[in-house]
């Protein structure tokens, strides 16, 4: 009875894991680049999970569908291309560069840039906040600043 | 009953919340000392009631009072004990309760522990910790409440998503909670400080210890629930960049920034204001977050659903949090003025260089985050951003900070030479590039990941070893001499090299196991051999049987090595009737230098082939071990003498300066 339920329970059961042993492809070389191409793509389905990593089975049939394009030739951007034509750019994890996304690429450095700016100004403030309540600048100091001031 | 006294009691704790909302502040703005003082015992009683109710729900739980629209949504008669205990927080109401509970248990402690405190301060921390516990205990009350009835009661619960049935569900929200809530210190002492117009060394002194608490708090949280994934999701994967995990990796990332800037207010007066706006920050994110898993507006794989009334309010609770607080700031923040003055090369500056790299990283976070929500409201689109994405965003700045870091560490304050740091440092270098060239030679050229990454663990760790010679003499003293002197440390300082090493341990781990992970996927027999990495794994048998409230198959594996039996391992496949659900249970021969883990898949239709998942995972022990090293190192710094005795009050009237 208890095996029955088992082997009944296990019937229902939805796939248990991504990448199946008969969707792996024969070649090590096309297999590895299917697998990082699987990594760059979104189960569409799923909530933000690439295929490689997703159970369902639509993620199955996009993995399927990448090896059938490696094997008839493509090159990787090639069936990106492919994908992104039939699924749009929400299936890609990695949004291309372009001037929708530029805020999306842009923020770290512009973050950094701004805020390396932001100390800069900040220290020369201080700077001169220094100077001044130190003792006032010689000839010769006042000379050389007005040179570099001139640059 | 037990569950109506529960109610009444977080009813009680809201009017109490109100009530320290407004008497301390009063109190404090006319100087009336007596309602300075009714913050204290406030918090403790909101501390009390909510604890009661938190009590009642457990109650509710334990006993599987199905009469509770909760636990009848999310339990179920059969659950082992310890679920229906951490169940209580595996649901939206008693998470939320959770939440606010741990807000008064921090409030509870500034009262208990504050006799140190300049009362002004002490009122006005409390009065804003109590708006926040004020708008929460609103929140729940109002849209979340757990302690709904249902008429007639169900026969039996719904039980808990199988998922959530682990061990992993006891401590890591719990874990979680108690980082995102206390960072709600430093940001009442923010605030506190903004209204009274100043702030010192003393103030300095106090807020550091809490954020460090929230800090370790989160690290701790952040590694459990990322080791629970690599163990219970079934394909070993540690980190997926979902929104969720942003949501706590942000106010992690901003709180070891704030942790930083906190150093340089307490040693040498300056950074004040910034130090502000980063404890402004780092509670605003944790609020965000817990906006983001609640709120339905992002797609993730917590699955806390929501419901768009409990977004809206938690907008509303955020939007008044934020733009209150930086209004403040935007009024308060230019009076005050930094005195310590500085060299661009000081520690000082290494310290701000800091403070940049990490906002920088939690702003690449937030935008990819935020970025496809932000997309489909101007202009519709749908876009994905997801692993791919961050990994290249993200990983530069965090190079520049592990390549900053150990030169930083070693930086004097005020005025250094990055020269003589560099001097110091030479073999710490040369060690790192040395592993860096052999282990590219090893792998014969090709991906850079491991070289590099491995080279700035290395640097970091080999800096720190630096550090802990310098400091002990060697070799122009003794040995004794020399232990003598690192044990004369102090406690800080002992944080610092151990939180440092810890960073490099983990990037180790994350170095390795992302560049030489092998894994193999194929349909095998029992009595199949497979060959991986040097182990023979072979597929004994399965067997079925049936858990407390689960039916199973069970796969028998035997690693070997050379002939010699390494482990024997069962993984399971799991289905939880109830929930019709399910799960795979990795099986993992756990090491130091390496995990074994292996899944058992699906049993072909064909025959008496099953699919099989093995995967060599080397060092991938160690991400988590530089975790668990990481909050050691906050742990100890937190225990330095400083923190434990009345510094704060003794030198409080010689150091405190106002701002204006």
């Amino acid at each position: 009875m208890q095996a029955l339920l088992v082997a009944l329970a296990l019937l229902i059961a939805a796939p248990a894991f991504a990448v199946q042993p008969d969707e792996v492809l024969a070649d090590p070389a096309l297999e590895g680049r299917a697998r990082a191409i699987s990594k760059e793509l979104r189960c569409l389905v799923c909530q933000n999970e690439s295929i490689d990593d997703s159970n369902a089975d639509l993620a199955r049939d996009l993995r399927l569908l990448v090896r059938e394009r490696l094997m008839q030739g493509d090159t990787d951007q090639q069936v990106l291309d492919y994908l992104v034509q039939r699924y749009g750019e929400f299936v890609l994890l990695k949004p291309r560069f372009s001037a929708a996304n530029a805020a999306l690429w842009l923020a770290g450095p512009l973050t950094f840039l701004i805020g390396l700016g932001a100390i800069v100004v900040f220290l020369r403030g201080r700077r001169s906040q220094t100077a001044s309540s130190e003792a006032p600048l010689t000839e010769e100091e006042t000379a050389a600043l007005k040179r570099i001031l001139k640059r | 009953m037990i569950a109506e006294l529960g109610h009444f009691a977080l009813t009680l704790a809201f009017a109490v919340a109100l009530f320290q909302v407004t008497v301390p502040l009063v109190g404090a703005a006319r100087g009336w000392a007596d309602w300075m003082r009714a913050a204290a015992p406030a918090a403790l009683m909101q501390f009390l009631l909510t604890g009661l109710a938190f009590a009642a729900l457990i109650h509710a739980f334990v006993t599987s009072d199905f009469s509770l629209r909760v636990v009848a949504a999310n339990s179920h008669s059969l659950k082992p004990m310890i679920f229906k205990v951490s169940g209580t927080w595996g649901n939206h109401e008693g998470s939320m309760l959770l939440w606010v509970l741990i807000l008064t248990i921090f409030g509870a402690m500034v009262a208990a522990f504050g006799r140190n405190l300049p009362l002004g301060l002490k009122a006005r921390a409390l009065s804003v910790q109590a708006m926040i516990a004020a708008a929460f205990f609103a929140f729940i009350l109002f849209t979340s409440n757990p302690f709904d009835r249902l008429d007639p009661a169900p026969l039996d619960g719904n039980d808990l998503n199988p998922l959530l049935q682990d061990i992993g569900l006891a401590l890591h929200p719990p874990f979680l909670y108690l980082g995102y809530v206390g960072l709600s210190m430093a940001f009442s002492f923010a605030v506190a400080a903004l209204i009274e117009g100043r702030v010192d060394a003393a103030w300095a002194r106090w807020v550091r210890p809490w954020t460090l608490a929230a800090w370790i708090a989160l690290t701790i949280g952040i590694a459990l629930g990322s080791y629970w994934a690599y163990y219970e999701l079934g394909w070993g994967g540690w980190w997926f960049w979902d929104p969720v995990e942003n949501a706590s990796f942000m106010p992690w990332l901003v709180a070891g920034a704030l942790l930083h800037s906190a150093i340089v207010v307490e040693k040498r007066n300056a950074l004040k204001t910034w130090t502000i706006l980063l404890a402004i920050f780092a509670f605003s994110l944790s609020l965000i977050g817990t906006f983001l898993v609640r709120s339905g507006v992002i797609t993730s794989v917590h699955a806390f659903a929501n419901d768009p009334a409990r977004g809206v309010f938690i907008l509303a609770i955020l939007g008044v949090t934020i733009l209150g607080s930086l209004t403040l700031f935007a009024w308060r923040a230019p009076s005050m003025r930094s005195e310590g003055l500085f060299r661009p090369v000081s520690r000082e500056g290494g310290l701000m260089l800091n403070n940049l790299l990490l906002a920088t990283s939690a702003a690449v976070v937030f935008t990819g985050t935020l970025a496809p929500l932000v997309r489909e409201f101007m202009d519709g689109a749908k876009i994905s951003v997801g692993a791919p994405f961050f990994n290249l965003a993200f990983t530069p700045f965090m190079v520049l900070l592990l390549i900053a870091l150990p030169v930083g560490a070693l930086m004097p304050w005020k005025r250094g030479d990055i020269g003589a740091v560099l001097a110091r440092l030479w073999w710490a270098a040369a060690g790192a590039l040395a592993l860096g060239g052999i282990v590219w030679g090893l792998q014969g050229g090709g991906r850079l990941l491991a070289p590099v990454g491995l080279a700035l663990a290395a640097w970091v760790l080999l800096g720190v070893l630096v550090e802990i010679l310098e400091r002990s003499g060697l070799p122009r003293v003794g040995l004794g001499t020399a232990l003598a002197r690192i044990g004369r440390m102090p406690r800080a300082d002992w944080g610092k090299l151990i939180a440092h090493a810890g960073m490099g341990l983990s990037v180790m781990g994350i170095a390795a196991v992302t560049a030489w992970e092998v894994e193999d996927i194929r349909l095998a027999r029992p009595g199949d051999s497979i060959p991986l990495a040097g182990y023979e794994i072979r597929f004994d048998d399965v067997s079925q049987g049936q858990g407390p409230n689960y039916l199973y198959e069970r796969g028998r594996f035997t690693v070997t090595r050379g002939g010699e039996t390494v482990a024997v391992l069962e993984p399971e496949k799991r289905l939880y009737p109830v929930q019709g659900q399910p799960t795979t249970e990795a099986a993992i021969d756990s090491g130091l230098a390496r995990d074994i883990y292996v899944v058992l898949g699906d049993r072909q239709t064909n025959g008496e082939a099953w699919a099989i998942r093995v995967y060599v995972k080397p060092l991938a022990n160690w991400i988590w071990l530089g975790a668990l090293v990481m909050g050691l190192g906050g742990l100890v710094s937190l225990s330095d003498r400083r923190y434990r005795v009345g510094a704060a009050a003794r030198r409080q009237p010689s150091t405190a300066v106002a701002a204006e």
